[in-house]
């Protein structure tokens, strides 16, 4: 049996020490979900005057009961990590590097694109007569990460609107 | 989702997560569920804390092995070998739950007399046209007896993919299937189903699997021990099952073992399907897919049965279950689409949705771009250059396009191919223009993802995201008002779906953020107006609180006259009241289902098919194991969950002759979306390779199939070959050594989500790949070096982790090798390496043009590559910020900021 | 129903103590800060941390989401080869740590060459089981009586009210004597502040009634958090439960006091020999040298004295 008296002695706290408390007071709490894979994990998501500050496991989701893996409780990384890039980036047809562009002329200019290759690419009847109003060289891909809302207006858009067939993501099975 | 599809009816998890810690067995196969799904892995755990005994059966000892109470390893690709051993061995041994199979799967119906099984024909079930490697059902009489031909599309042989999904596995029977309850009619479904397993032997199995023998009784004796009235075992898959050109089949292998043990439908039991991505199985209900309109009714194509809405209704519904309400759902659907220009004297637009003439999804699709075929294309984060299989002929489409529209958080691989692709042309010679949208992440937005149990969760926005990045949400609206604005005017009638679609989810008053300040993004389009037209509403019927449409309650409100309108008929429900989103509902109480946390689809079920939990007079089948049961008193089925089930239907209600739709299922029939109310063990219709599964080798596979050896690879896999995707055919000796790629607990997909991020790439910093010391030994490679991994595509060059933990194996006699390969590295990012997805090839599984990932054949040799490396695009950042918390006292600041000393 | 992490934010923030005006008071409160005290708080009962390392499945979240809280940086990218262990060890910016111990049993004969090897962490049990892959996730073990603690020449380091061992950042002065002290290798001291670091148990969490967040976001309950009272009994039960499943061989490590060793206020439930996890078999502390050392100490200087009294005196005849 070995003991040492040492932890009963008083301890000198530091002004700072003596304050000690956590970060969450005070702050904005948030109902968020994990979005990396499907299990579904409840998050808490802090912010504090407009940043976020941390992010962790719901403890009162019935998935997760508070609990996280690894790239869950790396959520806050994806937010504030320094390689996320923050403006549009334009590539010109063989060049070598990227140019930052304003948002509205991005999305001017990808309409107006769409509406060429829709236009060109259109087919209404196919070789036989029969109804076809579909549009194959254009596509879209990408949903399993997204949210519903989100897919179902790329589905609507897409599909129902501009007639495109290849509306796709990685869900298969 | 066929495989589960084809089985119960929906293509989908028939459990929840939470409910695996009530099994007394779980077989965790084709999954790697610690590592890839770490807290669902949590419900396993308590399961085992409780007693319940795990195994795990992969081709690599991993994490989850390590958890498990029983490991063993098999080859991969030889999964269905396996699976098949257990079924005979449970009908041999004749230890099938009786009462529950002879009630409520169709082992006593009758199949058509000139069915012939792939016994009789060498590996091939009757249908089969070799000409254009397609099955057509209805020649080869797969149907019921006296059921006759089916008019659905997918029946009929042709155009591969098309439909792979459509409706479940549906029928027409009008009468009453013919059955026979003694099970001794040769044609019956139990008397073919003994016959097609018999030569699955523990013997043969082991000599395909490279197991011991003895596993197979091993395993099979502990499910059927745990299953029955008192116990109940589970079966947890993922992607280790799906991506197989045989992967539906070895799901349909799964659902007809938990068929014949009795655990469908019942606490604890089920097939647990684990899905990869957030709202993977969401975007496949609310449908992302080429061939599918949203809650999975078929897009139609230019078949004549599709030229009206009345002859498609005919055509793809079916007269019995709850599939009987097609129309309403199909003119729910175009209602919420074309709004009021839908009507029913212009057949409520149907013409306007476009037609699937061929297979459009994802691999033929970069096929096709790859031979120059596309002009554009749109990325929502998903990284094809780095993810995609056969990465190298996917970039080799991109670098063919016109111009590409990346929509992501950070520069993946598809996002600089064009300049960062070690292999690729100098950028001088890539014509693509690329526009790069900077994303919203989850935080930055509101929106609801379906999780792998069809659980309906929404995120509410915590703050705005920064400079111009936005939510896809807000792209896709604004990318359509302006396209409307392009095309303003146009009298062309190939404009009018554009120009009339429904598009308009402004905010009516500026949104807030949680902290009660503005949000600086004033054109967000608020997301709830989009949930709630998928819920549905009346058209024309306002609600005076909102002066909108009203909402709908749930699906059994749809009509089909125009009345209602609904985007996605399966999540109706899920916003019944406008100020009640069920999505963002987060109740607890005392019901250890929680049915009020979310809401799960269809109508808030937590698990499917649960009225098979009581026996067919509706009382539990045993109180251990007790769930939905009949109340005879309140005259309705009661129990913690919402019964799936007409919630009033008594257990001995029998239809009249002639009855449609859900009154032409029986009290005792759970299986409500199947035309005859049952769990299909021979699936006549929902597989386009078979009624039922039959081990075939992978496309790659340095191994013969010694089961059907006239019949190497599935007669309906289709390869894409050329010089860009090269396929070495099985049985190979060119590449001898098997392959299987696998997801790391630290990273995630391709990298595009973890490999900028310090805090994960300092847990998994290189690509390696896992051999066994035999395999090392012979290749002369000692443990840490470079070797090379070369497959009929391409070779990469990574590190040797030589591991007892991916056994060598001995199949038919001599040693297999096989070797692990995590999929997570490519060119792009703060760590980047040998990707395992260039050595991969782009074939495709039949029913959903699935690629075969885990499993395909290559070599291995000492020394690196002489290919060009990548060198990280990025620099290593430390920290992600070390900006002091706002508003925060030192003391309160985090402890490792480093910054803050006094 | 609202959770405790909900509740928190209701608790307003303190401020910062006002700075000091002018830069002689600036300097002046600089230099008297390390003889400033506040106020100690009123003691709590014991926490700790009881690591099952039979549930661990080495996921990491730990390590992340120790990270994530404290806001540590990243350690460098440095594959290791040594199983799924990249991180190697506890570090100041480390704070957890997952080990990885494959155990195989050579099931065919060992390969020709001697090439085929591997080198991983394979130190066998005796006699080795058969495939088994061991983690355990690392950490600081708070000892009852910490040499850290003992050696820490400013009081940079004590026991808070909870019994953690906790170092004080704004007191520490770098000197490192903490990390030479420490029987397990937990403490080192950062490179970018000269400062040693190692777990504070969340101090600031449990200041606000928070679980760590290791133990919190651990997904199989592997690390448990708690009144040490608490985590003992329920560790026993734990102890006793596996060996009636046929886990022999589990055993608590550091759950009571040694003789040469005080109880850890973090310790674990382990199924192999403690070296196989990388930890002392017979952890000691260093003061109990020390008796002896000054006993030693003061004969040798008495001897000294002694001797030189005695040349001085036969040089003074």
């Amino acid at each position: 049996m070995f003991s040492l008296p040492v932890a009963t002695k008083p301890q000198p706290f530091s002004p700072q020490t003596a304050e000690k408390a956590s970060r969450l007071r005070g702050a904005t709490v948030t109902e968020g979900v994990c979005p990396y894979c499907a299990v579904g994990c409840g998050q808490l998501i802090y912010t504090k005057g407009g940043q976020l500050i941390d992010i962790e496991g719901d403890p009162r989701s019935p998935i997760s009961e508070g609990t996280l893996c690894p790239k869950g409780a790396n959520t806050f990384q994806l937010s504030t990590n320094p390689h996320r890039v923050r403006n549009v980036l334009y590539r010109a047809p063989y060049a070598d590097k990227w140019e930052t562009k304003p948002l509205n002329w991005a999305l001017d200019q990808i309409a107006r694109r769409v509406k060429a290759a829709r236009d060109a690419g259109l087919v209404t009847r196919n070789a036989d007569g029969r109804l076809l109003n579909s549009v194959k060289t254009i596509g879209t891909l990408g949903g399993a990460t997204l949210d519903i809302e989100e897919n179902y207006l790329i589905k609507k858009l897409f599909t129902g609107g501009l007639g495109v067939l290849s509306v796709e993501n990685q869900a298969r099975i | 989702m066929p495989g589960l599809g084809a089985s119960f009816g929906r293509g989908a998890a028939t459990t929840f997560q939470q409910d695996l810690a009530n099994s007394d067995c779980i077989l965790i196969m084709g999954s790697n569920m610690a590592e890839a799904h770490p807290v669902g892995f949590r419900w396993p755990m308590k399961a085992k804390a409780k007693g319940a005994t795990l195994v795990h059966i992969d081709p690599r000892f991993s994490r989850t092995s390590a958890l498990c109470d029983i490991y063993i390893g098999i080859r991969a690709g030889s999964d269905i070998a396996f699976l098949g051993g257990l079924i005979n061995h449970v009908l041999t041994h004749d230890k099938w739950f009786k009462e529950f199979v002879l009630a409520y799967t169709n082992a006593a119906t009758i199949v058509d007399e000139g069915f012939r099984d792939a016994e009789d024909l060498g590996g091939l079930f009757s249908g089969f046209h070799p000409e254009s490697g397609t099955y057509n059902a209805n020649e080869g009489k797969w149907a019921y007896e006296g059921e006759g031909e089916d008019g659905q599309t997918k029946a009929a042989h042709g155009k591969e993919g098309t439909h792979g999904y459509g409706l479940e596995g549906g029928g027409r029977a009008e009468d009453r299937p013919h059955r026979d309850p003694t099970l001794w009619h040769p044609h019956c479904v139990m008397q073919i189903l003994r016959r097609h397993f018999a030569r699955y032997t523990p013997e043969v199995v082991a000599r395909v699997c490279g197991c011991a023998p003895d596993d197979v009784g091993r395993i099979a004796d502990l499910l059927c021990a745990n299953s029955g009235r008192e116990r109940t075992s589970a079966i947890v898959y993922a992607v280790g099952w799906t991506q197989h050109t045989t992967g539906v089949q070895m799901i349909r292998a799964a659902g007809i073992l938990q068929l014949l043990l009795g655990n469908v439908g019942r606490p604890g039991g089920g097939i647990m399907a684990m899905r990869g991505h957030s709202s993977i199985q969401g975007s496949t209900d609310v449908s992302t897919l080429y061939d599918l309109l949203p809650g999975y009714l078929p897009q139609p194509t230019p078949d004549e049965g599709h030229d009206t809405l009345e002859s498609y209704v005919k055509k793809e519904g079916i007269p019995t279950g709850y599939w009987a309400n097609f129309s309403k759902f199909v003119v729910s659907l175009l209602k919420a689409w074309y709004g009021d220009a839908a009507a029913a004297e212009n057949d409520y637009r149907f013409g306007w949705v476009p037609r699937v003439d061929g297979d459009y999804s994802h691999l033929p699709t970069m096929d096709r771009m790859a031979r120059g075929e596309m002009t554009g294309y749109f990325l929502f984060g998903q990284n094809p250059a780095g993810g995609g299989m056969n990465a190298g002929l996917q970039r080799a489409g991109l670098r063919k396009l016109d111009w590409l529209v990346v929509a992501d958080w950070f520069e993946t691989e598809s996002a600089v191919f064009w300049k960062d692709d070690p292999n690729g042309p100098p950028a001088a010679e890539v014509g693509t223009e690329v526009f790069f949208i900077p994303a919203a992440t989850s935080p930055e937005k509101d929106g609801t993802l379906t999780n792998t149990q069809r659980l309906l969760q929404w995120h509410n926005k915590a703050m705005d995201p920064p400079d111009d990045c936005r939510s896809d949400t807000w792209f896709v609206y604004h990318l359509g008002k302006r396209l409307k604005d392009l095309y303003a005017g146009s009298t062309d009638p190939k404009d009018q779906p554009l120009l009339n679609l429904t598009w308009d989810y402004e905010h009516g008053a500026g949104h807030r953020l949680p902290d009660g300040t503005v949000s600086c993004i004033r054109d967000e389009p608020d997301v709830e107006l989009v949930l709630q037209e998928i819920n549905g509403y009346r058209v024309g019927e306002i609600d005076p609180r909102t002066g909108r449409p009203r909402l709908l309650k749930g699906f059994s409100e749809l009509k089909a006259d125009g009345s209602t309108a609904c985007g996605c008929w399966i999540y109706s429900g899920v916003f019944p009241e406008p100020d009640r989103n069920r999505a963002n509902e987060r109740k607890l109480s005392d019901n250890p289902v929680q049915p009020e946390w979310g809401f799960a689809w269809p109508h808030n079920r937590r698990m499917l098919y649960n009225r098979a939990s009581a026996d067919p007079e509706g009382r539990p089948w045993s109180d251990r194991k007790k769930y939905i049961w009949w109340d005879a008193e309140k005259a309705r089925w009661d129990g913690p969950d919402e019964p799936d089930f007409e919630p009033t239907k008594p257990p001995g209600y029998r239809p009249p002759d002639g009855a449609k739709g859900m009154a032409a299922i029986a009290g005792d029939q759970p299986f409500i979306m199947k035309p005859d109310g049952l769990g299909w063990l021979f699936a006549p219709k929902g597989a386009k390779d078979g009624p039922l599964p039959t081990h075939y080798e992978p496309v790659e596979s340095p191994v013969g199939n010694l089961l059907y050896p006239r019949q190497p690879t599935s007669p309906t896999v289709r390869t894409f070959e050329g010089p860009l995707n090269r396929i070495a055919h099985t049985p190979t000796a060119e590449f001898p050594v098997v392959a299987t790629t696998f997801r790391l607990t630290e990273h995630y997909l391709s990298g595009p989500m973890s490999r900028f991020n310090s805090w994960l790439n300092e847990l998994q910093p290189e690509m390696f790949v896992e051999m066994s010391p035999e395999l090392a030994a012979e290749r002369a490679i000692t443990h840490g070096d470079w070797v090379t991994v070369r497959s009929a595509r391409t070779a990469i060059e990574c590190r040797a982790m030589v591991t007892r933990r991916v056994p060598s194996l001995l199949v038919d006699g001599r040693v297999v090798h096989q070797i692990g390969l995590p999929f997570h590295w490519a060119f792009a990012g703060e760590v980047v390496g040998g990707n395992a997805n260039d050595l991969t090839a782009l074939v495709a599984e039949v029913n959903v043009s699935m690629h075969e990932g885990k499993a395909f054949a290559c070599q291995v040799e000492r020394g690196r590559h002489d290919g060009r490396q990548p060198s990280p695009t990025k620099h290593p950042v430390a920290w992600p910020t070390r900006d002091p918390i706002p508003n925060t006292p030192a003391a309160a600041q985090p402890e490792g900021g480093f910054t803050h000393d006094e | 129903m609202t959770s405790r992490e909900a509740q928190v934010v209701s608790t307003p923030q303190s401020a910062d103590p006002p700075r000091p005006r002018g830069r002689l008071a600036e300097v002046v409160a600089r230099l008297t800060y390390p003889f400033r005290r506040g106020a100690a708080p009123a003691k709590q009962p014991a926490t700790g941390f009881y690591t099952d390392t039979t549930v661990c499945i080495g996921c990491k979240a730990c390590e992340v989401a120790c990270k994530q809280w404290n806001q540590l940086p990243a350690d460098g990218f440095n594959w290791s080869g040594n199983s799924y262990d990249n991180t190697g060890e506890l570090s100041a910016s480390s704070l957890r740590h997952v080990k990885f111990i494959e155990q195989f049993a050579d099931v065919l004969p060992p390969p020709p060459s001697p090439n085929g090897r591997m080198s991983l962490d394979v130190l066998p049990a005796e006699p080795p089981p058969a495939n088994r892959w061991l983690m355990m996730s690392d950490v600081c073990k708070h000892c009852a009586a910490a040499p850290c603690q003992q050696a820490c020449p400013t009081g940079a380091i004590l026991y808070n009210e909870f019994a953690n061992v906790y170092i004080q950042r704004d007191i520490c002065n770098g000197c490192a004597y903490c990390v030479a002290a420490c029987p397990f290798g937990v403490i080192t001291r950062s490179h970018f502040d000269g400062h040693t670091h190692k777990c504070t148990l969340c101090y600031d969490r449990q200041k606000d009634g928070l679980v760590p967040a290791c133990a919190k976001a651990c997904p199989t309950a592997s690390i448990q958090f708690g009144p040490v009272e608490e985590l003992r009994e329920r560790a026993r039960q734990r102890v006793e439960e596996l060996h009636s499943r046929a886990v022999p061989g589990a055993y608590l490590y550091g759950d009571s006091p040694t003789e040469t060793y005080t109880e850890l206020n973090s310790f674990y439930l382990l199924v192999d020999r403690p070296a196989t996890y990388g930890l002392p078999e017979a952890p000691f502390n260093p003061w109990i040298h020390m008796t002896g050392d000054y006993v030693r100490a003061v004969l040798s200087g008495l001897g000294a004295m002694g001797g030189l009294l005695a040349v001085f005196l036969v040089m003074g005849q």
